[in-house]
């Protein structure tokens, strides 16, 4: 039950990126395609977890002071491997992405989620509690990376759904959707379902 | 020769902008923008960190990490670049770190000024994409310092921009869901697609 909680909690109610203002940065830039939107996703849930899980392993021995300082050797060497990892398995990729992978380290949301939850918590809870935060940071991504591809390139994960007019079919492309400020139309959006969902999250003015 | 470095600054600063093309440091960058003094503070101590990071970080590419580079220690093979990350998070944690407390002893007004800005750019992805966007595409140590002024610079003005305009937004009439996050959202989509208009100047 515990753990179920901390598994969805993350994704609508309490959504890092759309509640928190957490790992923006990378939301905006790696969405033009639905697969490098996947790899991104794999790639911070797992670091997100075993930093979060590594953290709170530790979390007795370590004096307050450093604390910072350890979290983030944790947490670099996590993206170092990942980092490795996608450059041996998945390189074009890795090459579209570039400097996004390794700026997981200062992604806020590994970084918050160490701080705010793995220092208080055992390792279980936190392994997944970070999993639960990657889903919800995965749950942004996916719905702005499909949007993107399908009106964008009218595909989805690299197959035509859309016939485009350059090859004699009906749809024109919307050139804004491949250009990264649409994502932030995307974001500002989904936060509005969101809210008008739940109305408990809406700002005070 | 001057205007090399010229022309590096003003597109570090407008058509590389790091937080509306490059979209790094979005985090302090919707979070912190309510107020245009705040911002403005944050904005000087991201130049100043970023105009030291990156220079010192370039150093420790060219003579440490870089293929090749320990050539002068003897050792001519090794290639310690996947350290690259680990290293510059280091660097800038332990810069951010000198100089508060230098800052604390000797500017005291300013460290004041800056107050918690300070520590939290340690975790702004603005300094360590800089990093990374000089070594990517090869600085040499001129260039690396000009680099690390336009960048810093840049952030700092689309900060202030933004939070111009968020102050204005207090007095319009916002849908409830849209309010502070969602709408914030929207106008860096807008302030993004201006900034774009850049990006066809050649210098």
């Amino acid at each position: 039950m515990k753990i179920k909680e901390l598994l969805l909690a993350p994704v609508l109610s309490n959504n890092p990126i759309a509640l928190g203002v957490l790992g923006v940065c990378s939301a905006l830039a790696v969405t033009v395609q639905l697969k490098n939107v996947f790899v991104m996703c794999a790639a911070v849930t797992l670091v997100v977890a075993f930093a979060n899980m590594g953290v709170s392993i530790i979390r007795n021995h370590v004096p307050n002071s450093v604390r910072i300082i350890v979290q983030m050797v944790i947490i670099a060497t996590l993206v170092i491997i990942a980092e490795q990892f996608l450059k041996a398995f998945v390189y074009d990729q890795w090459k579209t992405m570039a400097v996004y992978v390794g700026l997981i380290i200062t992604n806020c949301i590994v970084m918050g989620r160490t701080e705010a939850f793995g220092m208080k918590n055992g390792p279980v809870e936190s392994f997944f509690d970070g999993i639960g935060n990657g889903l919800g940071y995965s749950f942004i991504l996916i719905i702005v990376g499909f949007f993107r591809e399908l009106f964008g390139s009218g595909a989805i994960m690299g197959f035509q759904v859309f016939e485009l007019t350059k090859n004699g079919g009906w749809y024109q492309p919307n050139g804004m959707m491949l250009l990264p400020p649409s994502a932030f139309f995307i974001i500002g959006l989904i936060i509005w379902a969101i809210r008008q969902r739940d109305p408990s999250q809406v700002e005070e003015q | 020769m001057i205007e090399h470095y010229v022309s590096l600054i003003v597109k570090a600063i407008f058509i590389e902008n790091l937080a509306l093309s490059f979209f790094l440091g979005m985090c302090t960058f919707l979070a912190v923008s309510k107020r245009v003094s705040t911002s403005l503070g944050l904005g000087v101590a991201v130049i100043v960190v970023q105009t030291i990071t990156i220079p010192v970080n370039n150093l420790l590419y060219t003579y440490l990490l870089k293929e090749g580079a320990l050539a002068w220690a003897g050792f001519p093979e090794v290639d310690l670049s996947f350290l690259g990350l680990i290293s510059y998070i280091g660097v800038i944690a332990a810069i951010v770190q000198i100089l508060e407390m230098a800052l604390d002893k000797f500017f005291p007004a300013l460290y004041n000024a800056l107050g918690i800005f300070l520590p939290l750019i340690t975790v702004n992805c603005a300094i360590l994409g800089g990093s990374l966007f000089m070594v990517e595409r090869d600085y040499n140590f001129g260039e690396s310092v000009a680099y690390g002024i336009g960048s810093g610079v840049g952030w700092a003005l689309a900060i202030a921009i933004l939070a111009g305009i968020r102050e204005k937004l207090d007095y319009s009439d916002v849908p409830a869901g849209l309010r502070g996050l969602g709408i914030t959202f929207m106008t860096s989509g807008l302030l993004a697609i201006v900034f774009m208009a850049f990006a066809g100047i050649k210098l």
